[in-house]
């Protein structure tokens, strides 16, 4: 086998040293019951060129994004990847290093993650960041428990502008943590008050922005509000493109902000794995879950840097720890951390005026869709767009796929019990697109509808 | 060798690398980006940022330089020998890697419609086949996203068992005291009141005083097996039963299944939970502390609530369940994160698995175990093993060998920095003083092992030998010395701010 | 005024109603270099061994427990800055918290200063 270097000769002379018989005798702890003698009966390994063969079959199943004008966003987003994130990425110091817990051996991994906490701490304008969390719905959800931990109150407040699977895993998370969520009703008008939902029980507020429906909103008031009563704002940004040219969660008085950074790096992947950012202001950061690297000197007094602030984390405070987080997206945060680094600052804003511009463009061709209407007032790069009131948007994308066009998401696929929801579809458009993209799925709209 | 200056502070292949907000230009660009061209009326709300944000400005070759040179700063698998115990760094092959970037795999939206995706469902669903085959259990929570994770998920689906039977006066979960510190941490996320378990003098629970605690109000056990200290609870049977005669659940910690997978059904164990972590089992790349995976197996009776999505057979193909009502009798405890899983991990956990087969997975825990007796037969009589053998995946020390030697377990294994290894995990598991955990993995040769095992000889005689100083020096070797992690405590400089991060 | 101190390695200084709490020397030596502290603010109730503060080292966090029952009436706000205080003088300027005792026979279940030395010898 092509991973594992023994010999049986050398397998022999190992079993001599240890004294052992055959290797059986090794496992004489495991219960005779639960031994097997034989391998499981499931096939046996294959050659590279066959297990090649198997995915290239499996891949040849699905419609990949790249072969098809494509709108899909929905807290996902599809960008160019530079060529240089990835190659570099597969370096294996990289690749296959641990967790950088011997600081002398991982300066690697800790100059990239301080950079990367820099980074995003810049983007979001917050004062501090972690080096990531699973995905953004996580991170959420960790802000949730952060938040009830900061103000010792129970009370959750989620925007019906916040994406579903945020939603779900925030009330997941808090299930049994004696927390208590409101959670309001999807809001695609962007109609909701969230004022009036603010009290002195409030722990805090989630709202995303753009929010799933597209919207993006002055959160000044409501940060003020938040703050009246002794609550936290918390944001949430699945698009982290938008802050290259939107006003960042941390200037309108934001407390915490998670996003998901997989627009930056890494690709699609079919949704994992995700990067979980997780930033906040210097006086929480004790209460924060997550790992962080900080700046220090060796014993020759150089430049270092190491993991820090651990007593907040499993290892170290067990069960009253700030979280159960240990593995995180070390190597996201790497392909985020390099693809920002290509972009700058005249690349990011750049390229969010580019997506911001796309979408613009998209919405203009859809004009010529009779009876469709984007009905998100603001945007970045996605928008809702009404069919109709009798049009169910779920079938609109099946007829699209069936004309090889991957049209958005319908918004009944997160919320299957709201009616009213049926003819929106989610549309997203980013510098991926051409013109001939745009025209192809208005031209197919016009002949589904 | 450390007194050798040079002008430019960089040492031959060594080099110095500022951090990238130094390095900046402004105007300079990575990527070429078309013209956004104009836009009539912009539907930003009058919210368009003002100000900067204050990101450098870098071109291509400078950023590949910049991270090339920080790789060099990196020990990884490639590198050389890994022996972290309890965090299993094998190999990771490169099929993996190329299967990943498949386009047809890997440039998938997870909300496509799923006639679009039915080979992206595929590989979630025969990845499920083979976990649950060789786990031997009927059911799995593919989603969770690493081993805590998974921990997190079986915990919750043992609450949801126990709330959905009426049974709320279960608020304990037992666990032992060798415990990785995400159990106890999980089981507080739960709701969950922790009470440990002592250990016997052989390393293993003490099955004695896992029964005096168990009672009405125990949810669940949580145990690993192997154990941290490498060792088979080889009173398991024992175990789940009088835990299961408590009316709990058996929670197994899967962070070292690498040990007998493949030669062991964990269904065998009477285990009704698992994590499995396929960033150690199945070897996807750790990646500097992630992404991971942690499948989670469940039994029977745990199966209904598994957390949202899933996937089913369907009449048409498979079909990705993503609300509770697209599938009879399911009551899932909620969702766990954002969309499908871990898929990119999964891509990767699975063209292993393909590759390694049944028999190829059986031989991987024989060589792990194997190597892992191998370092613990030829280090005994220097080092202070803490249990007799045979061990499991990896050995454990204690610091009884350094006795009155004036080298503490951190000094050793920063002296085996400048050896060109990278050092064992030091002082866990908590039950021994002074722990040295070692876990070597199937993927080293002979060779290797025998160049570690003199190597460690000659440093044990070297500590003994009234060398503490030179102990104390290392490493010396690497491009940074020891760090202060006590500064960086007391002053924590978390990020870089114009004119404070001044190179030392 | 007489000084007490706990198993849990926490003194206290009595002075009729009002107590001054730290950890004592073995306690911070065990700890290592001290690198936060988090001190309860004036006004909240304490109970005899419940939570009352924090100290950590880069690798350890400890709680300190109250040695009695009683009402904080100050924190000392220089540790926040100055944890390493906590090393330097721990039985002195690196009090933790001022209170008023409300049970002084709470005091009888602690120990005096010979008979925490011979405690400390004991664990070592």
């Amino acid at each position: 086998m092509r991973y594992l270097p023994h010999t049986e000769a050398d397998r022999r002379a190992m079993l001599a040293t240890i004294g052992a018989r055959d290797v059986d005798c090794l496992f004489q702890d495991v219960p005779a019951a639960a031994r097997l003698d034989q391998p499981i009966d499931l096939p046996a390994g294959q050659s590279e060129m066959a297990v090649e063969r198997v995915f290239t079959r499996m891949a040849g199943k699905n419609l990949s994004a790249g072969c098809a004008p494509f709108f899909i966003g929905a807290g996902l987003y599809r960008h160019h990847v530079p060529a240089a994130v990835d190659q570099l990425l597969t370096r294996g110091e990289f690749l296959t290093s641990y967790t950088p817990y011997q600081p002398e051996v991982s300066q690697g991994t800790l100059q990239y993650l301080f950079e990367f906490q820099t980074q995003v701490a810049m983007i979001t304008g917050m004062e501090v960041a972690n080096a990531s969390m699973y995905d953004g719905a996580t991170a959420c959800a960790e802000a949730a428990v952060m938040a009830a931990r900061v103000t010792r109150k129970k009370k959750i407040v989620l925007s019906g502008n916040l994406h579903p699977h945020y939603v779900q895993t925030t009330e997941t998370v808090t299930k049994h943590q004696g927390l208590e969520i409101e959670a309001l009703a999807p809001d695609p008008f962007g109609f909701e008050d969230l004022m009036g939902r603010v009290d002195s029980r409030t722990a805090c507020l989630i709202v995303q922005n753009p929010g799933f429906f597209g919207g993006i909103r002055d959160l000044t008031q409501l940060a003020d509000a938040c703050h009246e009563v002794g609550a936290l704002l918390v944001v949430a940004v699945a698009e982290p493109v938008s802050l290259g040219l939107i006003t960042p969660p941390g200037a309108m008085g934001a407390d915490i902000v998670v996003a998901e950074g997989q627009s930056l790096g890494m690709g699609l992947q079919f949704g994992g794995p995700g990067l979980g950012l997780f930033a906040t202001r210097e006086k929480y950061v004790r209460q924060m879950p997550g790992r962080l690297c900080g700046q220090t000197v060796d014993q020759d007094g150089k430049r270092g840097f190491v993991l820090t602030l651990s007593t907040r984390e499993q290892h170290i405070r067990r069960e009253k720890a700030t979280s159960n987080i240990c593995t995180n997206s070390g190597l996201c945060a790497l392909a985020f951390t390099m693809h920002l680094t290509l972009l700058g600052e005249t690349g990011l804003t750049r390229l969010a005026k580019l997506n911001h511009a796309q979408a613009v463009r998209l919405e203009q061709s859809l004009r010529r869709v009779p009876g469709a209407k984007v009905i998100s007032q603001t945007y970045f790069n996605e928008f809702a767009l009404y069919l109709g009131d009798d049009v169910d948007a779920a079938e609109v994308v099946e007829k699209l796929a069936a004309k090889g066009i991957l049209g958005g998401v319908a918004a009944s696929r997160f919320y299957p019990h709201w009616p009213e929801l049926r003819p929106i579809l989610l549309l997203a458009a980013t510098e991926t697109n051409s013109q001939d993209d745009m025209a192809a799925l208005v031209s197919a709209l016009n002949e589904g509808l | 060798m450390t007194e050798i200056t040079t002008i430019s502070g960089n040492r031959g292949l060594m080099l110095e690398e500022p951090l990238i907000f130094e390095q900046g230009c402004p105007g300079r660009i990575g990527v070429d980006i078309a013209d956004p061209g104009p836009v009539d009326e912009d539907r930003l709300g009058g919210l368009a940022r003002q100000g900067a944000i204050g990101l450098p400005d870098l071109s291509e070759p400078q950023m590949v330089r910049h991270y090339t040179r920080l790789s060099q700063k990196n020990y990884g698998i490639d590198s050389g020998f890994y022996p972290l115990g309890s965090c299993t760094m094998k190999h990771n092959p490169r099929l993996s890697e190329k299967m990943a970037r498949i386009p047809g795999l890997t440039d998938l939206h997870p909300f496509q419609p799923q006639s679009t995706v039915q080979g992206a469902l595929e590989v979630i669903d025969l990845l499920a086949h083979w976990l649950k085959g060789l786990a031997g259990m009927p059911a799995l929570a593919m989603s969770p996203a690493a081993g805590a994770h998974g921990e997190w998920c079986g915990l919750m689906a043992i609450r949801a068992y126990h709330d959905d039977h009426g049974d709320s006066r279960r608020t304990r979960v037992l666990v032992p005291e060798s415990a990785h510190g995400t159990n106890p941490a999980t089981a507080a996320m739960c709701g969950y009141s922790v009470d440990p378990v002592p250990a016997n003098e052989r390393g293993r629970v003490d099955v004695a005083a896992l029964k005096a605690k168990l009672g009405p109000d125990v949810a669940c056990i949580m145990v690993t097996n192997p154990n941290t200290c490498g060792l088979f609870e080889d009173e398991i049977l024992e175990i789940a039963r009088i835990t299961h005669d408590a009316g709990a659940f058996f929670y197994c910690d899967g962070a070292n299944y690498n040990a007998i997978v493949g030669r062991v059904k964990v269904a065998d164990l009477g285990i009704d939970a698992m994590h499995i972590n396929l960033h150690k089992t199945f070897s996807t790349p750790h990646g500097g502390g992630g992404p991971g995976a942690g499948p989670t197996v469940l039994s029977a009776k745990l199966a209904p609530y598994a957390p949202l999505p899933f996937v089913v057979h369907g009449t048409d193909g498979l079909e990705l369940v993503e609300h509770a009502e697209q599938a009879p009798g399911a009551k899932p405890f909620g969702r766990v994160k954002g969309y499908h899983g871990q898929f990119g991990v999964f891509v990767r956990a699975l063209a292993y698995i393909l590759s390694m087969g049944a028999d190829g997975l059986r031989q991987t825990s024989s060589d792990a175990v194997l190597n892992a007796n191998y370092l613990l037969a030829s280090l005994k009589d220097v080092l202070s093993a803490s249990f007799d053998g045979p061990c499991m995946h990896e050995c454990l020390f204690d610091d009884r060998f350094l006795k009155d030697s004036g080298v503490t377990t951190l000094d050793f294994a920063k002296m085996l920095i400048d050896e060109g290894f990278h050092p064992m995990t030091m002082y866990f598991p908590l039950v021994v003083h002074g722990a040295l955990l070692m876990e070597p993995t199937e993927s080293e040769a002979k060779e290797t092992l025998d160049g570690f095992i003199a190597v460690i000889r000659a440093l044990a005689a070297k500590a003994k030998n009234s060398e503490a100083e030179a102990f104390k020096a290392a490493p010396r070797l690497t491009p940074r010395r020891r760090l202060d992690e006590t500064l960086a405590a007391r002053q924590p400089i978390l990020r870089w701010k114009h004119g404070a991060n001044a190179e030392g | 005024m007489s000084m007490y101190f706990t198993k849990d390695h926490e003194w206290i200084k009595v002075d009729g109603d009002t107590g001054v709490v730290g950890i004592t020397a073995y306690a911070q030596h065990a700890l290592g270099d001290i690198v936060y502290v988090e001190v309860p603010e004036s006004g909240r109730e304490l109970r005899l061994g419940g939570d009352a503060a924090v100290v950590e080292s880069v690798k350890a966090a400890s709680e300190v427990y109250s040695p009695v029952s009683g009402t904080v009436t100050a924190g000392n706000a220089v540790l926040a800055d100055q944890p390493a205080l906590v090393n330097e003088s721990p039985e002195d300027q690196a009090w933790f918290f001022k209170l008023t005792l409300s049970n002084p026979t709470e005091l009888e279940g602690l120990m005096d200063r010979a008979a925490y030395d011979e405690y400390v010898a004991g664990l070592e």
